[in-house]
């Protein structure tokens, strides 16, 4: 009775979280207590429950102390309280991860997993699963297997679940599991149906084949489960984006059908991937009108999901969100504020001009309800206005203004920032109305380096404006107020006017010289430096060094440093060599493009760290992209050799990614030996020094391109060399003595127009960008094609020339429309059209560019 | 009070004693803890880690550790060595090719300080096998005469038919009570 009412006091003390201000030092101290017997389980859960708290909490724990409280816990298992057991895998899964010797209680949850308490069995699974590694698995499958396919739906899901998370460590022995959780999509059970598809679909996860029989299967069964149906509908829409043929017609059906089940779930799952599909489809109308439908739901949670969807919509389909107009229209007023800001961005995307006004004007009711994340979605949409009605700026900027005044994170100030920035970059009429906006705001701006980027374009667009010293008061307020680098920058910005207008000359310097007097090195550098620089009065000196300072790419130089210190730290580092920054294409503003594939970005960010082993690399340039591998060997072996081209302006780097798959043999010196077409140049090749069984490594061959573009086409030949060693399989020690060489021939691969362009679709204004190129040299010609069908032709044309399907259009006569970047940058706009003519298929290809020789290159590579 | 705590005690059943089932893998450790439990012979596969039970014989309680008995488990025994009352060391009587390493590890665990106190039985199990070794020539190859400062006794068993363990668990119900 005494402990409990010191308990009670205790509770009192510590307020509302009893949890709060634990020791860790202590709660280790107390699970010793856990050796005591009889077990108390109600204090011995009270300490479990601190031990879960404090790790939750991001406490850390040595190994020692980990591996101390986990057999501290084991002892548990002596007790019978159910309460207490279940506190006690939470525990084991916790520790698990940091503790040594987890593998001790693996008995004891085994026999709990396969026991009679109900309570036990699926907790016990999870635990056993958590402390189970590689090694031990095996021991424990054949109760995996049975669990799976338990009569009872908490058991088979937990170990459905768990043996998904194996997976991904273990992958071939869960796919040992594939049967049983086969058995269990067809459960009544809706989770444990929709864990088993889940398990069924991850363990396919690399072998598609095996993919597309599982969801053709299944989706001529009828599921019962909506979440099963959702995941189905996801794997369907991913087997549609990977298989662009017509036999991927099938799924697309399939997910149609979906459109009228009876679960709300499944039907927006079915909407969403339908609307979300890249390939253009024949007609969005069905799933579109199903999100129409959710917008008049009487449940926010459809609004929302109907009124987002349909926002994300818009950048790609306008056409068929603007028919939901009205529906979006009853949406603004919505008590739910996120979806009413939804609706309003959507309408002013798809809406005329007429209605901005109006529209503002209901923002503007509720903006300060809404959180900074939809704040920023308003504001990407006035960005996109802005842009989009050039005329309407007056408004749009002072309503921009409007919401810096108001509270807001870095990330949402950030955002109306760089929308009122956008508009006085592109539109002449509004800079001067936009710089004086973001001069109010720095005068209260809390944000470092907002104030920096803010002071650096004012630096660049006062001097140029009509009155450029009603600027400079608002820059040297700066001076006198704010911290070391706002400080700095303003010293820049006020320079740049005394660099560009030589009747404030006289003030600036005196300013200048004030700003000589300053605490921070930085700033008085600074105005040392441009006094000085503005006092010789030379302009090619003041051009160099204050209006036009080159300035090399932050990431090239980094490398290039990187790679200085590695190679020849001992010499002198020279930031001339290191690239500029990449001058910005003025084409790419023309025509407003969408990225062909964002798996491409994943690829190069792979192999990014890779080529920084090849020297001088950094100084080529950004990369331009890299051609998805191909394999240089047939399948199945002795040697895999995969080839990986990665672009460059004026260089390609090939990757040859080899594997050795001879468990018995090490190679060392593995070399490429690469005879290129005529006009290239060898830089270097980075040989292998060792390639061990089963772990790929590559050699890498530096090559220059041709000066003329039409020389960098050809077939490379080539053959890999090397030195074998023989080994023992079972520890890859390499016996004595010497290896001997051998060679081994690769097949012959090329490099065409399709690698060294970046193609995309064409957008809506690609009509526009044609016709202003129409100074531009232009090579035309008419070609027969092989293929009898247009539908094929077309898709044979895009292939050669890298673009995306989307790029077709039209019905009798096939229309490809594309835009190409040569690795160079220069633009290329490419029309070609197709039509069937009297023995099979014409086309008439015509390709624009300021490069002759490029319009010429591309056509050549479909010729 | 104290003598009348301690005929409470005696009434209600005493305290739960401690008893660790010891010995090398295959020894029939688990078959023995599960014949005491529920009094059948259950299949079991190698113990990895340790099962817990409560054992009732005779009235008397006992919480019986079983611990797993293959080389890479043995070192977690000192782990559960705290409060032991009892030890049963469990010797697989036909595996004479082992006897040794169980004599090294018996040895090894009996200069542990925690279990300075406990009492040892030692079961010369699986006497139903042919060609096993005798009680007698157990008691040799373990090293036993050398025992001091113990209380112990060896019993020959056979856990599949159930022979020896009632003496056995006899003479360690009195031992532990008559230390008492």
């Amino acid at each position: 009775m005494s402990a409990f009412k010191r308990d009670k006091k205790e509770e009192e003390d510590t307020g509302g979280n009893p949890y709060q201000n634990l020791d860790k030092t202590i709660i280790l101290q107390e699970s010793r207590y856990f050796n005591e017997t009889p077990v108390n389980p109600r204090k011995c859960c009270h300490i479990l429950s601190k031990i879960l708290y404090l790790l939750n909490q991001g406490e850390k724990l040595t190994t020692q102390e980990a591996t101390d409280a986990f057999f501290a816990t084991t002892k548990l298992f002596q007790s019978k309280d159910v309460m207490l057991r279940r506190m006690v895998y939470l525990c084991i899964k916790e520790l698990s991860k940091m503790a040594q010797d987890v593998i001790i209680v693996t008995s004891s949850l085994t026999k709990d997993m396969t026991g009679k308490e109900d309570l036990y069995r699926a907790a016990a699974i999870r635990a056993l699963c958590s402390i189970t590694d590689n090694t031990m698995l095996q021991a424990i499958e054949r109760y995996m297997k049975q669990a799976i396919v338990d009569k009872n739906p908490a058991v088979s899901s937990a170990a459905l679940v768990s043996a998904l998370h194996l997976s991904s460590t273990a992958p071939d022995l869960v796919k040992r599991w594939a049967n049983e959780a086969q058995e269990g999509i067809n459960s009544d059970n809706a989770m444990v149906s929709y864990h088993a598809l889940g398990l069924a679909a991850a363990t396919r996860r690399n072998d598609k084949l095996s993919t597309v029989k599982l969801v053709t299967r299944l989706s001529k069964s009828s599921i019962k489960s909506p979440y099963a149906l959702c995941l189905l509908i996801r794997l369907a829409a991913q087997l549609v984006e990977e298989d662009d043929s017509e036999a991927s017609q099938p799924y697309i059906e399939f997910i149609e059908c979906c459109l009228r089940h009876k679960s709300e779930m499944v039907i927006y799952e079915a909407a969403h991937a339908i609307v979300n599909l890249r390939k253009a489809l024949r007609d969005l109308a069905p799933a579109v009108s199903v999100l129409q439908l959710f917008c008049g739901s009487s449940k926010a949670s459809l609004r929302l999901a109907g009124a987002r969807t349909l926002a994300r919509l818009t950048a790609k389909h306008p056409t068929a969100v603007a028919a939901c107009a009205v529906d979006l229209e009853n949406l603004i007023s919505d008590p739910n504020r996120s979806v009413a800001t939804l609706a309003v961005t959507t309408l002013l995307a798809t809406g005329a001009e007429s209605s901005i006004d109006r529209l503002m004007k209901q923002i503007s009711s509720f903006v300060s309800e809404i959180s900074d994340e939809f704040k920023i979605v308003v504001v990407k949409a006035i960005r996109r206005l802005c842009t989009k009605f050039p005329r309407k700026h007056q408004a749009l900027a002072s309503f921009l203004a409007g919401m810096l005044r108001d509270e807001g994170g870095l990330e949402y100030k950030a955002a109306i920032a760089d929308a009122i920035i956008a508009l006085v970059e592109e539109n002449p009429d509004a800079k001067e109305t936009g710089l004086a906006h973001l001069c109010e705001f720095i005068e209260d701006c809390e944000h470092t380096t907002l104030a920096v980027r803010i002071l650096h374009l004012l630096g660049r667009e006062g001097p140029k404006s009509r009155q450029p010293s009603r600027y400079i008061r608002f820059i040297y307020n700066r001076v006198i107020l704010e911290s070391g680098p706002v400080r700095a920058a303003a010293v820049s910005a006020v320079a740049q006017f005394g660099a560009q207008r030589p009747e404030l000359l006289p003030n600036i310097k005196v300013l200048l010289s004030r700003c000589e007097l300053d605490d921070e090195d930085e700033v008085r550098d600074r105005a040392i430096l441009y006094n000085a620089i503005l006092e010789t009065g030379d302009e090619q000196l003041i051009n160099d060094y204050i209006i036009n300072v080159q300035k090399p790419n932050p990431v090239l130089l980094e490398r290039a440093l990187r790679d200085h210190i590695e190679v020849r730290p001992t010499e002198p580092f020279d930031i001339m060599a290191v690239p500029a920054e990449e001058v910005k294409d003025t084409s790419e503003d023309i025509v407003e493009v969408e990225v062909r594939k964002p798996a491409k970005v994943a690829i190069e960010e792979i192999y990014a760290e890779q080529l920084a082993r090849v020297p001088g690399i950094e100084q080529l340039g950004p990369l331009i992209q890299t051609v998805f591998p191909i394999d240089l060997t047939e399948p199945e072996t002795e040697y895999r050799v995969r080839l990986l081209k990665h672009i460059y302006a004026g260089h390609v780097c090939l990757q040859f990614e080899c594997i050795n798959t001879l468990s018995d043999q090490i190679l060392e010196e593995v070399y490429v030996r690469c005879e290129p077409p005529q006009d290239y140049e060898i830089v270097t090749i980075v040989p292998c020094p060792k390639l061990v069984y089963d772990k790929p490594d590559s050699v890498y061959l530096l090559l220059k391109f041709p000066s003329a573009y039409f020389d960098s086409l050809g077939t490379f030949v080539s053959k890999l060399e090397f030195v074998v060693r023989d080994c023992d399989p079972n520890t890859g020690v390499p016996d004595p003595g010497e290896g001997y060489a051998d060679s081994y021939p690769l097949e012959d691969f090329e490099i065409g127009v399709c690698d060294q362009i970046r193609a995309k679709a064409a957008a809506e204004d690609w009509e526009r960008a044609w016709e202003k190129a129409e100074g531009c040299p232009e090579a035309i010609d008419t070609f027969a094609l092989p293929q009898n069908d247009i539908d094929e032709a077309a898709k044979a044309v895009c292939k050669h020339l890298g673009l995306p399907r989307n790029a077709i259009s039209g019905e009798a006569v096939k229309e490809v429309r594309g835009f190409a970047k040569f690795r160079s940058g220069a633009p290329v706009l490419v029309r070609a059209r197709i039509a069937p003519g009297s023995g099979g298929v014409t086309m008439h290809l015509a390709a624009r560019s300021p490069r002759e020789d490029l319009a010429q290159l591309i056509l050549a590579a479909v010729g | 009070m104290g003598g009348l705590f301690s005929y409470f005690r005696g009434l209600l059943g005493a305290r739960e004693m401690r008893i660790l089932i010891l010995g090398l893998d295959g020894a029939g450790k688990t078959t023995i803890l599960y014949k005491l439990q529920v009094g059948e012979v259950v299949t079991t596969i190698p113990t990895i880690g340790f099962n817990v039970e409560q054992v009732t014989y005779k009235n008397l309680k006992f919480q019986v550790w079983d611990l797993g008995g293959q080389t890479s488990i043995r070192p977690y025994w000192r782990c559960y060595y705290g409060n032991t009352d009892a030890i049963i060391y469990v010797v697989d009587s036909a595996d004479r090719d082992r006897i040794g390493i169980s004599k090294d590890e018996l040895v090894h665990m009996l200069r542990e300080e925690e279990l300075a106190n406990a009492i040892l039985v030692v079961l010369a199990n699986k006497q139903d096998m042919a060609g096993c070794l005798t009680v007698a020539e157990v008691h040799q190859a373990l090293g036993l005469d050398a025992l001091r400062d113990r209380t112990f006794q060896i019993f020959k068993t056979s856990a599949v038919r159930g022979e020896g363990l009632d003496q056995a668990m006899d003479w360690l119900s009195n031992a532990l009570q008559a230390r008492k």
